[in-house]
């Protein structure tokens, strides 16, 4: 058997030709994740939100976290954003006289921030050690303490800017929501949902929630309509009249769909909410790592290739015991000779 | 056997004590890091959670490292065995540079005493990239450690080790050949997943490919600046004729990536940006003229025959090679949140520390063990010109 350096070279420019492929012919390597079956989400209206915090109270209850305040007395909970120990906050759009709700000039209105737990979620697809898992089932997007190495690739890959690291501790931890799985476990639903006195933060399955949301982009602005609170299934609603959508369910199909999703008056672009495209960030970094590393095929193929090359030249070079001791020299001299190009 | 004989000579030279002095800093530091915190010492924050000790320990330095992966490919794989002389100087460097890469991601990772999880078989994610990185960086040290191996058999003598060694070292070798190029191309595809975070000057998918040119280039100019500075420092025989050689294959490389680089940003219609006059766009243009500088220095035989102006090359590919990897990492890097980032002292303090580390401890083996061919000099019966 003889191989060919050709053959080695031609096999490396294969691997390479690989790496540079550009997505759509590698990205199918990778089926694209769907939406679990018994997947569990949040429906947030930002039109049915009056910004009382009674979900940042609730879930810094539920889940134990400290108060966090700007003022040195740490008496009032007022995070101005997410952080080590805020996994769920409603931030204020604003503009201009800031007099009427939920429009976009001189206006104002209300966006919860906390975890969207992704259909394709980044960070689980990044975390080296699988410390962030998603439900098969219900598609909740937990963390692990016991696992994690604490690199924060999760934070550099959420494009939604979610779990936070804590910074100021010896041994830290990585912190997001987790949609009270805690209290799913036993029953119960997301604190936030179960103490929103509006409906604005509504819990349910993804498949319901959509199909509200669906009903609710379909109401003349201006009637009123009963809005379900807490649950889908909690039997209580509401009467408000319907607002003049956005008509777009955020989180339905960004990057991929995202479990927890917005309804809003304003557009998105002004809660700091990209519009990002359909395909997740996920498949394309994941489409050429699979492309070059499914199997390990590729990888072996070389290293035999390899193995194969440098015993042979190992060889070749090596001034060994039992080769003629000039050999050397005079290899050395024509060294020398080629060397003044 | 290899004609590399150990230096000898003083120990505590005047740099080897500056070195000292500040890995002793950095270890004030390092003590605070692991008793209040990452956040005690680092400006690191949730918007850049990589800050400079993933980027230039671990990115930048790798690529520094990768003198002992392009010579292996060079000799062993091309055959180039003229080149040999260089090989274990080569590998000694890259052996500290990796080695200490290791230990910088012990310091910057949060929790690691749960770091064996990444060697867990039911425990790893096999679509992570960084499971990649970490799983092929962790095993090429010891590779590399076990490739020097010949050095210490024929520092102590160790024959039977040395015997059982002989026999795999190819094994080795090839593994070193393969290591480096998986994982240096993935340090590029780890910035894939940033998304719009990354401005679309650095992401693209063609990523993987430009980090191992990086790392191609990066590690020939890097035994180009090692083989000056120590055959000034040591007093060795001047290799300036085997340095100008591996400076035309840099040129080679650059000229090549260069084409690749700039075609990928004017297709994806990002070159409009470049000159927009924006920080970034400058910053782009720097690290690609840095290139171009020293490719050009390097295209003409002239000029890379010039010991002076050889180091001069190495050292700009070096600049703008590094520049490429901080710019992916952390300048091109927006959280895009009003989140701001620059290494905080104490942050910096660290990283020199482990630099300061890696050059007293190359300076500690090269007298100690037979690393530099000084010998061929004298033992080679060559009639050196005149």
């Amino acid at each position: 058997m003889k191989m060919k350096r050709r053959d080695l070279l031609k096999g490396m420019v294969g691997g390479l030709a690989l790496a540079v492929l550009d997505a759509p012919g590698t990205s199918e390597a990778r089926t694209i994740q769907a939406l679990p079956p018994e997947a569990l989400g949040i429906l947030y209206d930002s039109t049915l939100c009056v910004g009382c915090n009674a979900c940042m109270a609730a879930c810094k209850e539920a889940n134990h976290m400290p108060v966090e305040s700007g003022s040195a007395e740490q008496i009032w909970d007022n995070p101005v954003d997410l952080s080590a120990k805020t996994l769920n906050i409603i931030k204020k759009y604003e503009n201009g006289t800031a007099a009427t709700k939920d429009v976009a000039t001189d206006g104002y209105a209300f966006i919860k921030r906390q975890c969207l737990h992704c259909v394709d979620p980044s960070c689980v697809t990044a975390c080296p050690v699988s410390a962030l898992t998603k439900d098969k089932e219900n598609g909740i997007v937990s963390y692990d303490k016991d696992v994690c190495i604490g690199c924060r690739y999760c934070q550099i890959a959420c494009p939604y800017h979610i779990p936070k690291f804590e910074w100021d501790v010896a041994y830290p931890e990585i912190v997001k929501c987790q949609l009270c799985s805690h209290l799913i476990e036993q029953g119960g639903i997301s604190a936030c949902c179960s103490v929103c006195p509006t409906g604005a933060s509504l819990f349910g399955r993804v498949e319901d929630l959509i199909e509200e949301a669906r009903r609710r982009l379909q109401m003349t602005p201006g009637k009123t309509y009963a809005f379900p609170v807490s649950s889908m299934d909690s039997g209580k609603t509401h009467s408000f009249t319907a607002p003049k959508y956005i008509r777009h369910i955020y989180g339905q199909e960004e990057l991929g769909g995202t479990q927890v999703m917005y309804l809003s008056a304003v557009p998105f672009e002004n809660f700091g909410l990209d519009a990002f495209p359909k395909e997740s960030f996920v498949s394309m970094s994941s489409g050429i790592q699979y492309a070059i590393y499914k199997g390990m095929v590729y990888p072996l193929v070389v290293l035999a290739a390899l193995m194969f090359m440098v015993k042979k030249n190992k060889h070749g070079e090596t001034p060994d015991a039992n080769l003629p001791a000039p050999r050397q020299d005079q290899a050395l001299l024509t060294q020398r000779g080629e060397d003044n190009e | 056997m290899s004609d590399a004989k150990p230096l000898g000579g003083r120990i505590l030279t005047p740099t080897f004590l500056v070195c000292l002095l500040v890995i002793g800093v950095a270890g004030y530091y390092t003590y605070k890091r692991f008793l209040l915190g990452i956040g005690a010492v680092a400006n690191l924050n949730d918007g850049f959670p990589w800050g400079l000790w993933i980027s230039y320990d671990v990115v930048v330095g790798s690529a520094f490292a990768c003198g002992g992966y392009v010579m292996a490919l060079m000799v062993y794989v091309f055959n180039g065995g003229r080149f040999h002389p260089l090989v274990r100087p080569a590998l000694l460097a890259s052996m500290f540079g990796y080695s200490l890469a290791g230990v910088s991601v012990l310091v910057d990772i949060g929790r690691y005493f749960n770091v064996y999880n990444l060697y867990l078989p039911w425990q790893i994610n096999l679509h992570s990239v960084m499971l990649e990185v970490a799983l092929c960086i962790t095993t090429y040290v010891f590779v590399m450690w076990l490739e020097f191996a010949p050095a210490f058999v024929e520092k102590w003598k160790l024959t039977k080790f040395g015997a059982v060694l002989d026999k795999v070292v190819f094994v080795l070798i090839a593994l070193g050949v393969l290591l480096p190029t998986m994982h240096q191309s993935s340090l590029g595809t780890m910035m894939l997943m940033a998304g719009y975070k990354l401005s679309p000057l650095w992401h693209t998918s063609t990523l993987p490919l430009l980090f191992l040119f990086t790392a191609l280039f990066m590690g020939f100019a890097m035994v180009i600046f090692e083989g000056t500075l120590s055959g000034r420092v040591y007093r060795l025989e001047d290799e300036t004729h085997l340095l100008a050689k591996i400076g035309k294959i840099i040129a080679y490389l650059i000229g090549v990536y260069l084409i690749l680089r700039l075609q990928n940003i004017f297709v994806r219609g990002a070159m409009p940006e470049a000159f927009s006059g924006s920080f970034l766009g400058y910053m782009f243009l720097l690290e690609n003229a840095l290139l171009l500088g020293g490719m050009f220095i390097l295209a003409y035989p002239g000029y890379r025959h010039s010991p002076r102006l050889l180091f001069i090359a190495a050292v700009l590919v070096l600049c703008g090679g590094a520049l490429f990897r901080f710019n992916t990492y952390i300048i091109g890097y927006n959280p895009g949140t009003g989140w701001k980032y620059f290494p905080s002292i104490g942050e910096q303090m660290i990283t020199y520390g482990l630099i300061a580390l890696e050059i007293a401890g190359y300076m500690l083996f090269v007298k100690f063990f037979p690393v530099f061919s000084a010998g061929h000099k004298s033992a080679a019966p060559i009639p050196v010109k005149e």
